[in-house]
């Protein structure tokens, strides 16, 4: 095997075992950071040493071992420094696990464990969000500063003063390294399932496909929840996030044209759309709903995207049953742009007045004044209930709006059409 | 990127209709499809029974002749598959090692065709292919 096919299967093995590694680690150190440290200097022996002897016949088990061996001789110089029982303690701990040491053996409780300790850590509320993010995607997802850096189209050198602030941060603040207790649980999660969101949509929302990575983190965002959902299988949000996940994945190619313009759901081809991962987000959901979850405000969404992917053309959508979900969205986790797709869903339900009647509400909230999405929607209910001058006033707002070149034209052909008299064709 | 991985028994062209692997090797692979799922990559799995219980429809000529199984010239044929995705074939190749496979078995990695790959005229001959992959994937579900 070459030197750079060697380095590619490290790559490889690295990725599966790097956050098990690590999480193993800061069992025994007590510090993330220095438990990542410790696991790429592993990394590194490898790095050197497999080109010359070739991979060994357990990759995983062997990287384990080097890593256990580092923070053995970490503790071992730390206790002649400090000379402190607790350390000496932990020391014991660790050879007797490395005597027995086979990632085969382990039990995979503990390694579950571990993980579960990991999650909780790098999206501790000590940390801003942006140093959860990037400390999720190093230490769970295993990417490199470079990768996270090129996915965030951020300069490489602050995320690694990012990572670097956000490991001293829970170094100092003394995060204890644990699941959190019961009545903190709920909370931790979700801002847990917040990070890996975050990440899935920055990946989602970039439509260019000429740098692989960006696209690469809705992938990485879904194995990441798909893990969680297996480490902590009775919390029904995790299920949840994973299900509104799969089946927004599942319309990745139908999403782009073939000039790189983006597609409005309901224009989508939905024969393009990823059947498998539909399927698999369906089940995701059931799973939420089994365990009580289904008002939870993931469970929720994914309710809404489950009435999409089940429609075989958009005309079969369940709006009735789509206005009902925004409904119960409304009242759990209320925000303008929620109002805004509910007026949509009654709209499309119940007629353009139901619709409108909400939209004009929403016309006075500061917080959608420059959202061009505002006068776009109620242009379109104006123009439906054939109030052409003011429709034509709408969409010219919205076309002053947005930034979307292809949009923009979309919108003043409208306006156009309006004028003209003529109530525009729906490009919804 | 997604991979097929297949799985090749020797032996299995030629396994009585019912044949099963031991329950002991299924506990095996068993924690195997469980480590797959634990770490977030497994998408799908299956078993097939084996050949003997199938057909083969040949075209020799140009004319579709069925023949029953066992088919006596495979010297290979498919006992079961996963869908994984992950992010590299050297990821793929990791997994496949990891396997508790016995010794007269052998595993088959795959990458998945996306559209994408396909060039132009193929891509417009292909035209109604996602819609097939839909509508059989509706009718799985319903």
């Amino acid at each position: 095997m070459t030197a750079c096919a060697t380095h590619r299967a490290i790559d490889a093995v690295w990725r599966i075992e790097s956050a098990r590694i690590i999480a193993s680690l800061a069992r025994m150190v007590r510090d993330v950071g220095l438990a990542e440290e410790l696991a790429q200097d592993a990394l590194v022996i490898a790095l050197e040493r497999w080109p010359e002897s070739g991979i060994p016949d357990n990759p995983g088990a062997w990287l384990m071992a080097a890593a256990k061996h580092r923070a053995l001789d970490h503790l071992r110089r730390k206790k002649l420094l400090e000379r402190k029982h607790e350390e000496f303690g932990r020391e014991l701990e660790v050879q007797q696990e490395l005597a027995v040491d086979d990632v085969d053996t382990a039990p995979d409780d503990d390694i579950g464990d571990d993980l579960l300790r990991l999650v909780f850590t790098a999206c501790h509320p000590v940390l801003s969000t942006e140093a959860r993010v990037a400390l999720t995607l190093r230490l769970l997802g295993g990417l490199a500063t470079d990768e996270i850096a090129r996915a965030f189209l951020v300069p490489e050198p602050t995320v690694a003063q990012r990572i670097v602030r956000a490991k001293r941060t829970l170094a100092e603040a003394r995060v204890p390294f644990e699941v959190p207790r019961r009545d903190e649980l709920a909370a931790r999660l979700a801002a847990v399932l917040q990070v890996l969101y975050l990440v899935f949509n920055e990946g989602y929302s970039s439509t260019a496909g000429d740098d692989w990575i960006r696209p690469a983190l809705c992938e990485e965002a879904l194995r990441l929840g798909r893990i969680l959902a297996e480490l902590a299988p009775q919390e029904p949000e995790v299920h949840g996030l994973v299900a509104l996940m799969e089946i927004q994945a599942s319309r990745t190619r139908a999403r782009i044209g073939p000039s790189g313009e983006p597609i409005l759901l309901l224009e989508q081809n939905r024969a393009r759309w990823d059947q498998l991962l539909i399927r698999r987000g369906l089940a995701a959901l059931e799973r939420a709903e089994a365990l009580g979850g289904a008002f939870g405000p993931y469970a929720l969404q994914a309710a809404i995207a489950a009435c999409h992917a089940r429609a075989r053309t958009s005309e079969e959508t369940d709006w009735a049953r789509i206005a009902a979900l925004y409904d119960a969205l409304a009242q759990l986790a209320p925000s303008p742009v929620v109002e805004l797709n509910r007026a949509v869903a009654l709209a499309m339900a119940f007629g353009p007045a139901a619709g409108l009647e909400l939209v004009d509400a929403l016309t006075s909230e500061p917080t959608l004044k420059g959202y061009h999405l505002l006068p776009s929607v109620r242009g379109d209910l104006l123009a439906k209930l054939d109030r052409l001058d003011e429709a034509r006033a709408e969409f010219e707002h919205a076309a002053s709006l947005t930034r979307n070149e292809r949009e923009r034209e979309l919108l003043l052909e409208r306006a156009r059409a309006c004028a003209r008299g003529s109530a525009p064709p729906e490009p919804r | 990127m997604r991979f097929m991985m297949l799985m090749i028994p020797k032996g299995y062209e030629n396994a009585a209709p019912g044949s099963m692997p031991d329950a002991e090797a299924v506990a095996a692979m068993m924690k195997y499809n469980e480590a797959l799922q634990k770490a977030g990559v497994l998408l799908a799995l299956d078993g097939l029974h084996p050949p003997s219980m199938g057909a083969r429809v040949s075209f020799d000529g140009g004319k579709p002749k069925v023949t029953d199984g066992p088919f006596a010239e495979a010297k290979e044929v498919v006992g079961g598959y996963w869908m994984i995705q992950v992010k590299s074939k050297e990821e793929a190749i990791e997994w496949a090692s990891r396997c508790p496979a016995s010794a007269n078995e052998v595993i088959e990695i795959r990458q998945v065709q996306e559209f994408s790959d396909f060039p132009a005229d193929v891509q417009e001959a292909a035209a109604g292919f996602s819609e097939m992959q839909a509508e059989a994937g509706q009718r799985r579900e319903t």
